[in-house]
């Protein structure tokens, strides 16, 4: 392989297209012999939530996540890898984020979708604020001790 | 000038989503410059009773409290990200 790929980043209000984008990675790439996809979404929590609110750190939020992915991109073997995450307001079984990772074997493919999410979660400047179902004030989603865990299991 | 920007609860609480400041002599630290923010009123008080869980951003790039301040164009201030 002639150097690492070159990630693709992008936020966006709208929604993606799973299928478009495995096919961005695979179309006329007959090395890519795995894709590995992570989509995360927003739960309802059992009804009583009635939709997230992403804010992110505009300029910021793009460098960040496109210095996880290289980091990827030059740990592991890829064909291709693509990060998207959405900002705005998200309703329940709506999707937020998207990580795409194409490699010649499964084991780089897995392993560098499961590292960008997890330093992307950690890393990357979003906040989750809830909006309650029933109308009552929502408030800030606080941050999960075990996210920063899972970040720091890939130290070197 | 400074260009202060804040997010998330940090923002609410402080009440507004950026501003200029004059950085006076002495505030030399991320740590320092948390200490006097949160001498300029009851709102950064508030925002900022917590220090150590206040993360800092200069000119995009997350720092510690340890980083000097000097020539830094945007400092952002917010809360532990919950992204993904």
């Amino acid at each position: 392989m002639a150097g690492p790929v070159l990630p693709v980043v992008r936020l966006q209000a709208e929604d993606f297209d799973i299928g478009e984008e495995i096919a961005r990675l695979t179309t006329g790439n007959s090395d890519v012999g795995a894709v590995v996809t992570f989509s995360g979404l927003c739960r309802g929590e059992q009804g009583s939530l009635s939709a997230l609110e992403l804010e992110h750190y505009p300029g910021m939020a793009e460098a960040e996540i496109a210095r996880i992915a290289k980091e990827a991109t030059e740990r592991w073997p890829l064909a291709g890898l693509t990060a998207i995450h959405r900002y705005g307001k998200i309703r329940p079984g709506e999707n937020i984020v998207l990580v795409v990772a194409a490699s010649a074997h499964r084991q780089a493919a897995f392993e560098a979708a499961s590292f960008l999410m997890d330093f992307l979660k950690s890393r990357a400047p979003f906040w989750k604020k809830e909006h309650h179902a029933d109308g009552s004030k929502g408030g800030w989603v606080d941050a999960k001790e075990s996210d920063d865990a899972a970040a720091a299991r890939w130290k070197p | 000038m400074t260009k202060l920007v804040y997010f998330a609860w940090v923002r609410e609480r402080i009440g507004k989503p950026e501003e200029d400041v004059v950085v006076p002599a002495g505030v030399d630290t991320v740590a320092d410059l948390l200490v006097w923010l949160k001498s300029r009123g009851d709102e950064y008080q508030t925002a900022l009773r917590h220090p150590e869980v206040i993360r800092v951003a200069i000119n995009h790039e997350h720092v510690d409290h340890e980083t000097r301040i000097a020539g830094a164009g945007e400092i952002a201030l917010f809360p532990p990200m919950t992204g993904g």
